[in-house]
C-alpha cells in the first residue's frame, strides 16, 4: 500500500503540506523546500497551475518530490485539460510512481495570468474522481479497456465556510458518492465552527479522511485580504487582533504561532483526522509550524 | 434572440478603406433589439463612414439597406441587385446573416459590422445576458430552469465551486453564481433531489461543427429519396 494511504489507514494524525512549483525552470528554491518538509509530512501536494497562473507542472513536480524520497499528492484541475488529458496523465503519474491524486474543479482562466487561454472544464470535479474510479476498475471513460488499472488514493477538496453553505454541502455528498478517501478542507479559522462541519462529515460518510486546511497567516494585511478577497476564508477579528499585537517584523511568527495553536487543538480533541499545511510562498517555515503544534 | 456589439469604428473604417462604393446591410431583428445592426445604427455607421471621408478628402457612396432578417433568404431578394451594384458590403447582422448575404453575393467583398457574442435576454436597459450556449443536451428541467453551462463561468454540472461567494461568481462580482441560483430555486420548488444525483459528462459529439438539423419527417423523406 502506498504511503500516504497507510497512514491514513493508521489512524495516527496525518499532516500534509504543499508546495507550489515555480514559473520557469529554476527548481533550486522547490528542491530546498521539498528536502526541508519531506520527512516531517505524510503527504506532499504539488499544486496545478494554482490560480490559473502557469508555472511548472504538476506531474512533473510530483516525480521532482517522489526523486527526493518524498510522497507525492498530485493535484488535478479540470481548467487546463479535457477528459483525454487528464486520463493519460492519470496513467502517466501511476506509472512513475505517483499514487495520490487530488481532484478540484481549478480556478477561472480569467483570474490568472492567461487571460486569453481557452477555459476547459469539459469535466468537473466530481467527474474527475468518477474518472479515477473508472480507471481503477479497468476502464476509461470512453468506455475502453485499460491494459491494466490504474490504483490511486483519491481525494478532493471542500470549503467549510462557504458562503451559501448548502449547494456546497450538496457537491461534497456527491463528491463522497463518486469514491473519495480523503480530503483536504479550504483554509479554516474558525474551530467552531469547523466542529459543526465535522459532525455533518462524520454523519455524510465516516470512512472519509479529513484533513483541516490550515493557510499561515502572515500579517494583518494578509488577514483583512483574504477576507475581502478570497471566498470561502474567514479570519475571526479576534486573531487579525492577534497577528496586529505581534511586535514589528514579527508577524509572521505570530502567524506560525496561531497555526501551530490550531493544529495542536485539532490533534488533541481529535476534531479530525490531520491537517493540511498550506505556507503559501513560505514553505520554508513549514517544520517551524509543526515545531509549534508540537508535532 | 442573438446578441451582437457593434464593432469599433476605427476597425470598420480600415477594412473598408479601399472601396468607394459600400453598401450597409442591416437587420430588423435581433441585432436591431440589441441596438447593434439595425436601421438606426446602419445609418449612424453611413454618416461616421462619409464624415471620415470627407476629412480624407475621399469619396465614397453609401447604400443604406435594411431587412427584417438577413438569415432568410425571401428577405434579402429585394436587396440583392443594389448589392452587387456596390464595391463592398458591410452587414451589420449576426455572424450568420452575415455568412448568409455573402452567399447570396459571392462576388463582392464582405464586411462585419458586429461582433456577435451569444443568444441571451435583455436584462434591463441597454443590458443583455447569455443564457444558452446551445450544448444540444438540454438539462434545464433538472435544473430549475437556469441554465448551469451558460449562467455557470466554469459551465459545471454537479454544483458550485469553491470560488462561490454569497451569490456572486468568482469571475466577477457582477455575475451571479449559477449554482446558488439553481439551489435556490429548486429549493422554492421542493425539487433539490434532481440534482442529488451525478450528472454525467457533457457530451461533445453532439457538438461537431458545423452541426445540421433535420427534422425527423424530413430525415424520411431524405432516407426514401436515397433508396429511391
Ligand atoms: S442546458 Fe443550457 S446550454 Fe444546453 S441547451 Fe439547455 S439552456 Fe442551452
Ligand atoms: S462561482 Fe458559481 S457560477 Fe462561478 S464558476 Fe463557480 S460555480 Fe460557476
Amino acid at each position: 500500500m502506498a504511503k500516504f494511504k497507510e497512514a491514513l489507514n493508521s489512524g495516527k494524525f496525518v499532516v500534509t503540506a504543499e508546495v507550489g512549483p515555480p514559473k520557469g525552470t529554476d527548481i533550486t528554491e522547490t528542491l530546498e523546500h521539498i528536502d526541508l518538509i519531506k520527512d516531517k509530512v505524510d503527504g506532499i501536494n504539488s499544486t496545478d497551475n494554482q490560480s490559473s497562473v502557469m508555472r511548472i507542472s504538476s506531474l512533473a513536480t510530483c516525480v521532482l518530490i517522489k526523486q527526493r524520497g518524498g510522497e507525492p499528492i498530485l493535484q488535478m484541475t479540470c481548467r487546463d485539460r479535457n477528459r483525454m488529458g487528464l486520463e493519460s496523465d492519470l496513467l502517466g503519474a501511476n506509472v512513475l510512481g505517483i499514487d495520490n491524486v487530488l481532484c478540484l474543479t481549478g480556478d477561472y482562466v480569467t483570474v490568472g495570468d492567461h487571460l486569453d487561454a481557452k477555459p476547459v472544464f469539459d469535466l468537473d470535479s466530481v467527474q474527475l474522481v468518477q474518472a479515477v474510479r473508472m480507471m481503477e476498475a479497468g476502464k476509461d471513460l470512453g468506455g475502453n479497456e485499460l491494459n491494466a488499472p490504474v490504483k490511486f488514493c483519491c481525494g478532493a477538496i471542500v470549503t467549510p465556510e462557504s458562503d451559501p453553505i448548502e449547494p456546497q454541502l450538496m457537491k461534497y455528498e456527491k463528491k463522497v458518492k463518486a469514491g473519495i478517501e480523503f480530503v483536504q478542507t479550504q483554509a479554516i479559522y474558525d474551530i467552531e465552527n469547523f466542529k459543526k462541519f465535522m459532525q455533518y462529515a462524520r454523519k455524510v460518510n465516516g470512512d472519509v479522511k479529513i484533513l483541516a486546511g490550515i493557510v499561515l497567516l502572515t500579517g494583518a494585511g494578509m488577514a483583512k485580504y483574504m477576507n475581502a478577497n478570497v471566498p470561502g476564508i474567514v479570519v475571526p477579528d479576534a486573531l487579525i487582533e492577534e497577528l496586529k499585537s505581534a511586535e514589528k517584523g514579527k508577524a509572521v511568527q505570530k502567524g506560525i504561532e496561531i497555526a501551530g495553536r490550531m493544529i495542536k487543538q485539532i490533534k488533541d480533541e481529535k476534531i479530525c483526522d490531520g491537517v493540511h499545511i498550506m505556507a503559501i510562498g513560505r514553505e520554508g517555515v513549514v517544520p517551524d509550524i509543526l515545531a509549534a503544534a508540537g508535532l | 434572440m442573438i446578441v451582437a456589439g457593434k464593432k469599433p469604428f476605427a476597425e470598420i473604417n480600415e477594412m473598408v478603406k479601399d472601396h468607394k462604393k459600400i453598401m450597409i446591410a442591416g437587420c430588423g431583428t435581433c441585432v436591431a433589439v440589441c441596438m447593434a445592426g439595425g436601421e438606426k445604427e446602419v445609418e449612424l455607421l453611413a454618416s461616421q463612414l462619409r464624415l471620415a471621408r470627407k476629412k480624407d478628402g475621399k469619396e465614397v457612396e453609401i447604400v443604406e439597406a435594411t431587412v427584417t432578417r438577413q438569415c432568410d433568404r425571401e428577405y434579402m431578394e429585394p436587396i440583392l441587385d443594389q448589392a452587387r451594384e456596390c464595391d463592398a458590403v458591410i452587414s451589420m447582422a449576426c455572424g450568420v446573416g452575415i455568412q448568409y448575404l455573402s452567399d447570396l453575393i459571392e462576388e463582392i467583398p464582405m464586411y462585419p459590422g458586429v461582433n456577435t457574442r451569444f443568444i441571451g435576454t435583455n436584462e434591463s436597459e441597454g443590458v443583455w445576458l447569455e443564457r444558452c450556449m446551445m450544448c444540444g443536451n438540454c438539462v434545464l428541467g433538472e435544473t430549475g430552469g437556469i441554465c448551469p453551462i451558460a449562467i455557470c463561468a466554469k459551465g459545471l454540472l454537479n454544483g458550485p465551486c469553491g470560488g462561490t461567494n454569497k451569490g456572486k461568481c468568482e469571475v466577477s462580482p457582477d455575475k451571479d453564481c449559477a449554482w446558488t441560483l439553481i439551489y435556490n430555486r429548486l429549493e422554492k420548488q421542493g425539487k433539490l433531489d434532481n440534482i442529488r444525483e451525478i450528472f454525467p459528462p457533457k457530451k461533445y459529439s453532439l457538438h461537431v461543427n458545423p452541426i445540421t438539423q433535420v427534422n425527423p419527417a424530413y430525415q424520411h423523406a431524405q432516407m426514401e429519396e436515397h433508396h429511391g
